[in-house]
């Protein structure tokens, strides 16, 4: 029986992790393609300027929100292939063998 | 000047062999396709890489390839938004919804939205929801494919349209997700190593440095096109055009439906990540393809052949490699399609007949047989609808249209899903209010948009002044699910959380064993 509580905390501490985790890269990205459109929306002009010839800067941070997304994911998937996987087979087992 | 309407027979070659390859495969995936589970999931056995590939194959689609290089070519800076618009979604999909979906349905997002709800009422509003992006979403691939036959073979725009429908017809009524999930790698595979051919050969006119071309482009064009400002000139249209493309990707029932073919949860994670990064590097290669297409073709040659721009790529290919390279590009381009509608259409008739017909009208109560013959009979309905519309949207710009989809998506199935998953005191009348506000609401506001009211109806003046209504429909929709909810609280829906809580982590009891 406390076996199960055990579990049942620890699931809940686990999905509460991976929960924030979750609601931080959704942020991130948000914040980061939101702050770019408000850029375009706003600051053309700066977006415009030339950093060398042939490279604006709204080139290079169009490039750099699409590596910011391909970071992101690599940073998800990596912790929860790592971590939540791995307690969640865990406590899955436990479960079973509580029963 | 490159020529065009011209009998190409390269190109015919090309297309005639994809499609020759992918019938090929559709043969031996119908041998394969037994059970329902087959037919929409593809038995629910296809791996991390193998679903990666196959979700990159169903999002890149004419939008991407054929729309963003002809919007770049136009616009040049403006196009990037739709390639960086399209990516951003990924993060969202992976983080919110790809393993919750994955654990707690079979067929289709309605399946999760469901869940918990009551079964009949939510289903039916969320097939509306679908069937609305995905109308959307098959005019535009219908619009890139009559352009595309045009361009190569001179056949008339109409009977281009109907080749479409019939071959993606049979991809789709025999094989099913299995064939449609083997067309979809193929196709990726071939649109990837094509746009980079494309782009290589691009880049070996300006010693493979892109700086050197964007800097071309600039002294053709004036710098403003490496500056935002000539297609998105209001900043209400293009912060909601922001919002529409990035939740617009969560809301897609025919990528959702792609996470009940693998495994498990984990499998449709790591699938995610395998998509995003070869759909970031083809969004890169846009970059070059339409600067490319803009210096090296020419707007106004571009604009010669198709308003909407569409052509800019395929165009580019015939001006750096010749005839026989233009045909290996609109055969990729052409397989890119067809690949697509198969995909849409699949989650069309999965929506018709598993959420609608055997969940409504049978109350989960039909053979397998009758299932899969009420699948392909609302499969030959949709190919019928989508030809039909293929021909009415003429003219427009690809990327837009999908771009309208999108905001669809956003609204109608995105607000739902979540509020379903993740907020307890969410109910079945909250479920139906804000689905259905969402699909209502964004194509009231599309046929008030200046794009009907002016650009088909030739009104003077809009009712609505923005092309893309996202900003205003998603927010709204998530109001009103969380209002209608909270009014009328549904005590077997919350009770029902803790036990979807237990699922989206361990998966369906019975998923051990299938």
């Amino acid at each position: 029986m406390t076996r199960m509580n055990d579990s049942a905390s620890r699931l809940v501490t686990l999905s509460a992790a991976r929960w924030r985790l979750s609601i931080i890269i959704t942020a991130a990205m948000t914040l980061i393609y939101v702050g770019f459109i408000l850029l375009v929306a706003f600051n053309k002009e700066l977006l415009g300027t030339l950093l060398v010839p042939g490279l604006s800067l709204g080139i290079l941070l169009g490039v750099l929100v699409i590596v910011a997304a391909w970071a992101l994911i690599m940073v998800y998937v990596r912790w929860t292939n790592a971590n939540y996987d791995v307690a969640v087979a865990e406590i899955h087992r436990a479960h079973k063998e509580g029963r | 000047m490159p020529q065009s309407g011209q009998p190409n027979l390269i190109a015919m070659s090309g297309f005639i062999l994809f499609i020759a390859l992918s019938l090929v495969i559709t043969w031996f995936a119908a041998r394969r396709t037994r059970s329902t589970r087959d037919f929409y999931a593809a038995g629910g056995s296809v791996t991390a890489l193998q679903n990666g590939l196959a979700l990159a194959g169903d999002y890149m689609s004419a939008a991407s390839f054929l729309g963003i290089a002809g919007l770049v070519a136009l616009s040049g800076f403006d196009g990037l938004i739709y390639s960086i618009g399209f990516l951003v979604g990924w993060p969202v999909v992976v983080c919110l919804i790809a393993e919750p979906l994955r654990n707690l349905g079979r067929f289709t997002f309605s399946d999760a939205v469901a869940f918990r709800l009551r079964q009949a009422p939510v289903r039916v509003a969320s097939a509306a929801g679908s069937l609305a992006v995905i109308a959307f979403y098959l005019i535009a691939q219908m619009v890139g494919a009559g352009n595309l036959i045009r361009l190569l073979f001179g056949l008339d725009y109409e009977i281009a349209v109907a080749i479409v429908g019939a071959v993606m017809l049979a991809y789709v009524l025999f094989g099913g997700m299995i064939a449609t999930t083997w067309v979809q790698i193929v196709k990726a595979v071939l649109l990837l190593s094509g746009a980079f051919m494309l782009a290589m050969m691009v880049l070996a006119r300006f010693s493979f440095n892109p700086l050197a071309l964007f800097s071309s482009a600039a002294a053709q064009y004036g710098p403003a096109v490496l500056a935002p400002g000539r297609l998105v000139s209001d900043p209400v249209d293009a912060i909601s055009l922001g919002l529409a493309l990035m939740f617009g990707t969560a809301g897609l029932p025919h990528i959702l439906m792609r996470f009940y073919t693998v495994p498990d949860g984990r499998t449709a994670r790591v699938s995610v990540a395998y998509a995003t990064a070869i759909i970031g590097a083809f969004y890169l290669l846009t970059f070059i393809l339409g600067f490319g297409a803009m210096v090296l073709v020419g707007q106004d040659a571009i604009r010669g052949v198709d308003a909407g721009g569409n052509m800019a790529a395929p165009l580019l290919a015939e001006v750096v490699g010749g005839q026989a390279f233009l045909g290996f590009i609109a055969a990729v381009a052409f397989a890119t399609i067809l690949a697509v509608v198969a995909g849409l259409t699949l989650a069309g008739a999965a929506a018709l007949s598993h959420d609608i017909y055997v969940n409504v009208f049978r109350h989960g109560h039909a053979t397998e047989k009758e299932q899969l013959l009420v699948a392909r009979y609302a499969t030959i309905v949709l190919a019928l609808v989508s030809i039909g519309l293929g021909i009415v949207f003429k003219g427009q710009n690809v990327a837009y249209m999908v771009g309208l989809a999108f905001a669809i998506a956003a609204s109608a199935n995105f607000p739902a899903l979540i509020l379903s998953m993740f907020w307890k005191p969410f109910t079945t009348r909250g479920a139906q209010a804000s689905i259905l506000f969402g699909t209502a609401a964004t194509l009231l506001l599309i046929y008030l948009s200046p794009t009907i009211q002016v650009d088909l109806l030739k009104h003077a003046s809009a009712y609505f002044p923005y092309r893309n209504p996202g900003l205003f429909t998603i927010p709204l929709s998530f109001i009103i699910g969380i209002i209608v909810s909270l009014a009328a609280p549904e005590p077997a829906a919350t009770a029902g959380f803790a036990k979807l809580e237990q699922q989206i982590h361990f998966g369906a009891p019975d998923d051990d064993a299938a």
